[in-house]
């Protein structure tokens, strides 16, 4: 994925919270109802297509070392299928959550694409994306396929708008250079709060800094968002209705961030990717940051790391997480052949996701993570370890922006020590809860 | 138009003189200047003043081009901006202040030292036209590439600024991501990067002012500071009105360093209100209120180069 290049994502993840402004009255869009009646007469089934020869256009944001992997897929499914083909198209996920409602608008969008899960509800309010029930049906697609937990978080308004295809949560990186170098064992990364503790402390004897926190979104919301939830909190309440992040456990979460950069575990002041950087030079031992990093450490000549779930600091195991889904665009009047043969696309890859999950994903199809094949892959299994208790925003349409305006701020003056975590998350609470209001309103009217 | 009237003569068949003997244009030759002019009011009209006629209705709704309700509110979203508050008017006065404090820093460094490049560059030394380009190089470059480049360079950690600072024994500063330096940064790479445009403009100016009027000074027993106050200034305000008006507005619409360089950080500090105006609109697609913060920065500009104009007019008389 794009956000997984370790430089220049931090203005994609931005881009993409913000890109979830809307969402709510999707089901009242009359090409909605319409595309989903072509979706019901283009048959069932979706393991095989016999009719006539397709083009489908395919578009995603995988601007990163990911773009290769998918693409080699696309082109052994168009070698496979003699009568579809797939034409990949690839935009920075930035502009792909612009371009495509427009594209989609101007009746020029792609057949199928990919969207992150925090945009399917923003997406299908405002009509960019149709529901994929039938699809789900037609492949005879259940919860159990796959990790319940990304499998339910495709539904919105009762009906399900994506097709996941990966997870890519928050791990634990450790730099095992420099752990020897401080006389810990480069073999055993701490998964408790006390042995984290004690190895940041003994690497501040020996003048290392182990941790570095990033005050920014990539990574430090990210870490701050798996937090919270250690700590037994929440971002929001059950119904995305009102912000519960400024709640003891969202304070103690940014406490013990600020606590670590106060300590002089970490520097202060860290500008973007200074974490990765500092990782890939020896610099810095710890780094919480994304499964989509795998490749580009590997890739660092002469550098020792490993891979781990995130250690638990808080109550309880949680990390943060995102992840990748099949969509359908909304194109009233479609071919029900392209549907059909976009159906058996997303099946097949689906199907095939142990090639993306090479990229350095977790699949989301239960069999893929089963398979022999995916547990020798040493450190996406690592990273599939956090399966069952990995954590997505809620699909409450304008859920992304919310973040961006309210908490991301809190972080970000925390960590650079500029306000006080209670007094920055109960600002950032107020404006959550105002926005969040006002998004009701928006997509409610 | 002198264009006209001096060249239609000659494309007058031969034996049939206008009435006026050639100085004033038949009915065909009146369509000449529009004719001239209307690929560029094509565009014009398309691009600029259809959107800014169209970009008031939408600031008068709750708009998002992809949702069926686009509720009237009037001019709710400009109360809204004006009311203390409410979710639009916090982040956004914010952002007019970012964009005025980097307004306030960043034009006078970039009328004044265009301004002494310009007059050393005026000189005849060798390696003149050297000089001149180099100056002028760093303009060529997109935002993009400066913004990249410098972030690297001014990265507090890893960056290669500190890193020779700390050779020197200087503490690590905060170049990009608190304040004031992240202000002293964006500043300095803006001043670095346009510099080179304002002082070719001088440059420009400087050699359309008679060399006659030095002489006459010289002879009038003026010094070097003497015959820049009362030849060298006079002769350029022409020339100074466009530059600051332009380097206003440029500063004003300020949006690729902060956005690449310190991404609006610390906090909100550094996201100036072009930067929150694309946030609102395009991404949040909230385009009424992005539509009617727009109107209100586009009028704060009106208003200050009225001033301008006004200011450097008064010079005159």
């Amino acid at each position: 994925m794009g956000r997984g290049r370790a430089r220049g994502r931090v203005l994609t993840r931005q881009d993409f919270l913000l890109l979830s402004a809307g969402a709510g009255a999707g089901l009242a869009l009359a090409g909605c109802g319409g595309s989903q009646s072509d979706l019901e007469t283009a048959g069932s089934g979706g393991k095989s297509y016999n009719g006539p020869k397709v083009s489908l256009a395919f578009w995603n944001g995988f601007t990163g070392g990911d773009g290769p992997y998918m693409q080699k897929l696309v082109a052994e499914f168009s070698a496979n299928e003699k009568n579809i083909n797939v034409a990949m198209n690839t935009v920075d996920w930035t502009e792909y959550y612009q371009k495509v409602p427009a594209a989609v608008r101007a009746g020029k969008g792609p057949d199928l694409g990919i969207m992150h899960i925090d945009q399917l509800a923003t997406n299908a309010a405002r009509g960019v994306i149709i529901p994929l029930d039938d699809v789900a049906n037609a492949l005879k697609l259940k919860a159990s396929d796959f990790a319940p937990i990304v499998w339910e978080a495709g539904i919105y308004n009762n009906h399900r708008y994506g097709i996941p295809l990966d997870m890519h949560p928050l791990g634990l990186y450790y730099n095992k250079g420099v752990m020897e170098k401080a006389g810990l064992d480069p073999e055993k990364p701490p998964q408790t709060k006390d042995d984290y503790m004690a190895a940041l402390e003994q690497m501040k004897g020996k003048g290392i800094q182990g941790f570095w926190v990033s005050p920014l979104p990539f990574t430090g919301v990210l870490i701050w968002m798996s937090l919270i939830r250690q700590f037994g909190g929440d971002l929001y309440n059950d119904d995305a209705t009102k912000a519960t992040f400024n709640s003891d456990a969202g304070v103690d979460a940014l406490s013990w961030m600020v606590d670590v950069v106060k300590q002089g575990y970490s520097p202060k002041n860290l500008a973007q990717d200074a974490e990765f950087t500092a990782f890939q030079n020896d610099k810095n031992a710890f780094m919480w940051n994304g499964i989509w990093n795998i490749n580009p450490l590997g890739a660092v000549k002469g550098l020792e790391w490993g891979a781990a779930p995130l250690p638990q600091i808080g109550t309880e195991k949680a990390a943060w997480s995102n992840s990748h889904n099949f969509v359908i665009m909304n194109k009233p009047g479609q071919d029900p052949n392209k549907i059909q043969a976009s159906k058996v696309f997303i099946n097949w890859i689906s199907k095939r996701s142990i090639e993306w999950a090479k990229a350095g994903q977790v699949p989301a199809r239960k069999e893929v993570r089963d398979s022999q094949e995916f547990k020798s892959l040493t450190w996406q299994s690592e990273f599939a370890k956090e399966v069952p208790y990995i954590r997505f925003v809620p699909p409450v349409p304008g859920i992304a922006d919310v973040e961006l305006a309210s908490f991301d701020q809190a972080v970000n003056e925390a960590v650079l020590l500029k306000k006080d975590p209670k007094t920055a998350l109960d600002g950032a609470t107020s404006r959550a809860n105002q926005l969040l209001k006002e998004n009701r309103e928006k997509y409610q009217a | 138009m002198t264009m006209q009237t001096g060249a239609r003569p000659d494309v007058q068949p031969a034996g049939k003189p206008s009435p006026s003997g050639g100085r004033k244009p038949t009915d065909a030759g009146r369509l000449t200047p529009y004719l001239f002019m209307a690929p560029y009011l094509v565009l014009f009209i398309t691009f600029i003043a259809i959107p800014a006629v169209y970009g008031i209705w939408i600031s008068l709704h709750n708009y998002d081009y992809l949702l069926p309700g686009k509720p009237w509110v009037g001019l709710g979203n400009y109360v809204d901006l004006f009311t203390p508050g409410t979710s639009t008017s916090g982040p956004f006065w914010q952002s007019m202040e970012a964009t005025g404090k980097f307004t306030l820093y960043s034009v006078p460094l970039l009328i004044v030292i265009p301004l002494l490049v310009a007059l050393i560059l005026n000189r005849k030394f060798p390696g003149q036209a050297f000089f001149r380009a180099v100056y002028f190089a760093p303009y060529v470059l997109g935002v993009a590439v400066i913004g990249i480049l410098w972030r690297y360079i001014l990265d507090p950690n890893v960056g290669l600024l500190n890193y020779y600072l700390g050779l020197l024994g200087i503490e690590q500063i905060p170049w990009i991501t608190a304040l004031p330096w992240a202000w002293v940064s964006l500043v300095g790479v803006t001043v670095w990067w346009t510099l080179g445009f304002n002082a070719v403009i001088y440059l420009a100016g400087l050699q359309d002012i008679d060399p006659a009027l030095y002489d006459a000074a010289k002879v009038d027993g003026a010094n070097r500071w003497q015959r820049f106050l009362n030849v060298t200034m006079p002769g350029l305000r022409p020339v100074l009105l466009f530059v600051v008006t332009v380097t206003i507005l440029a500063s004003a619409n300020m949006f690729g360093q902060a956005y690449i360089i310190t991404q609006g950080a610390p906090g909100e500090e550094t996201t100036t209100a072009i930067m929150y105006i694309a946030e609102t609109g395009l991404r949040q697609f909230n385009m009424g209120v992005a539509a009617a913060m727009s109107y209100v920065l586009a009028l704060a500009l009106l208003l200050i180069s009225v001033v301008n104009f006004a200011v450097f007019r008064n010079r005159e008389d």
